[in-house]
């Protein structure tokens, strides 16, 4: 009895360990790749605003790895979580590490995210696991900024020229086979959200297709077919070639100089 | 000498001025402004003349003290009218030691919380706390970082408002749960409210960058959440 328990509580708490990496690794792999932008937006304005949201992303990733290390309790930390783990280690949706590609792209891909990223946040807020509930309300405030924002450059570019127009609407089609995944609930965010402390992704799907088609049809954007292939596998730790280059830079120093302190 | 042209003149002046003298009259300041740095300006100095050293220092006295604190992003704001520090209680322990390694009957237990999650100040503000109450001599503390609840502007004081304005930045209009409309918000130069947004992020995320239709001054208006 007491193994079949221990074994038991070992489970629950490496599924809470793993959802927390799923939350901690998505903005920390979006927030690296909008860094990319550094140097290179279109308008300085717009630039600052980039890299103002990758901080944010990051300072909200740098709260969930900080738990789940808390939750694993062995001896990691955020940092460690972050530049000591493989491209199979990483948990995080695959829509954040696809290429920034041109502008619209970028606000493609921000945009579906940060409407998923809102309302998971919202639901979270009502987590039974106090942590969780706290570092969600805190994100959350954040997040609807970015959501606000990359709406509007959906509906400025979609409803603009005739070029920013069909960029958008390219941007709208090539991403949208990586939303999928963001609704695909496996049994470790099943058991999860039975307990009360995950975002229930079914419930999400329906305000986040809403909010979408809302958004789309005012930019004049043709709405990809809902029925289409999905790609998946990111919260498992199977990833796109994307993600291997971004860790690639981003872990290059703690790779190369172990434990390196400044 | 004194038929030279004025082109000579000029060249020659220039040649015997110093580059300080160019320099003021390019830019005169003000007659009998010593350069002296005015109180504040530098931000170790400010709260200099708290002196807390041999002795206990008030509840209220930590609370004037840690109000000398800039916020290293917003300078023109202390740490407390931005709402940054949560709380200042003496806590008698047990263990008789502060997170300063020192005997004691009791420490101050300062809470603060971070504005955003992403705040690359964060770490900053806690060692610019540290400082201040150092310098002053308070021994006995321990500083400890606070998530919930989460931080809000409507946490910032009247005070701070006031700063923000006069520092250029457009205070936050309404509040957390009904944020101002576009209408609500004043340059704050001029105290239009025609002006048009250029960006929902400025300098900082707490900001997003506006640009005031009357008087054309760019302004960083600090966004409510
Ligand atoms: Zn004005």
């Amino acid at each position: 009895m007491t193994i079949n328990m221990d074994t038991q509580s070992n489970s629950q708490s490496e599924a809470l360990y793993d959802y927390l990496l799923r939350l901690g690794d998505s903005p920390l792999i979006l927030g690296q790749r909008l860094c990319e932008w550094c140097g290179h937006a279109p308008a300085l304005e717009e630039e600052i605003a980039i890299m103002n949201i990758g901080l944010d992303l990051i300072g909200q990733c740098r709260n969930w790895l900080e738990l789940a290390a808390k939750t694993a309790d062995n001896g990691q930390d955020a940092d460690k979580l972050a530049f000591t783990r493989d491209a199979h280690q990483y948990r995080n949706l695959l829509i954040v590490e696809q290429p920034n590609g041109n502008f619209a792209d970028t606000m493609a891909r921000q945009y579906f995210y940060d409407a998923w990223h809102l309302f998971t946040l919202e639901a979270l807020c009502n987590s039974n696991n106090r942590d969780i509930a706290e570092i969600a309300a805190k994100a959350v405030k954040e997040v609807r900024y970015h959501l606000r924002r990359s709406r509007e450059w959906i509906i400025r570019l979609g409803d603009g020229t005739e070029l920013s127009q069909q960029r958008m609407q390219q941007a709208i089609d090539d991403i949208w086979m990586y939303t999928g995944e963001m609704f695909e609930m496996d049994d470790i965010e099943k058991t999860l959200v039975q307990e009360g402390c995950a975002a229930d992704q079914q419930q999400i799907k329906q305000r986040w297709l809403d909010e979408v088609a809302e958004t789309l049809a005012t930019a004049t954007i043709n709405h990809p077919d809902p029925d289409a292939y999905m790609q998946q596998g990111g919260k498992q730790g199977v990833h796109t070639e994307g993600l291997g280059f971004i860790l690639a830079e981003m872990q290059f120093l703690q790779r190369a100089y172990p434990n390196a302190t400044w | 000498m004194r038929q030279a042209s004025t082109q000579q003149q000029l060249t020659a002046d220039s040649a015997a001025k110093t580059s300080q003298q160019i320099a003021a009259e390019l830019f005169p300041i003000e007659a009998n402004t010593e350069c002296k740095p005015s109180t504040g300006l530098i931000s170790t100095d400010r709260g200099r003349t708290i002196d807390f050293h041999n002795h206990l220092p008030t509840e209220e006295a930590l609370w004037n003290l840690l109000d000398s604190v800039p916020d290293p992003e917003v300078p023109a704001v202390s740490v407390v009218d931005l709402g940054i520090v949560r709380s200042i209680e003496y806590t008698q322990s047990e263990a008789g030691q502060d997170d300063t390694g020192q005997e004691a009957p009791g420490y101050w237990q300062i809470s603060i919380t971070p504005t955003y999650s992403g705040c690359p100040a964060t770490e900053l503000i806690e060692n610019e706390i540290r400082g201040a109450l150092q310098r002053s001599g308070v021994k006995n503390y321990a500083i400890q970082q606070q998530l919930s609840p989460s931080w809000t502007t409507d946490w910032i004081t009247d005070k701070g408002r006031e700063q923000l304005r006069k520092f250029g930045i457009a205070p936050p209009a309404g509040d957390s749960r009904k944020p101002g409309i576009a209408a609500d918000i004043e340059c704050p130069r001029c105290g239009s409210n025609h002006h048009k947004k250029i960006s929902e992020f400025g300098s900082t995320a707490c900001k997003a960058l506006y640009q005031c239709e009357d008087c054309q001054e760019p302004f960083d208006y600090f966004k409510c959440i």
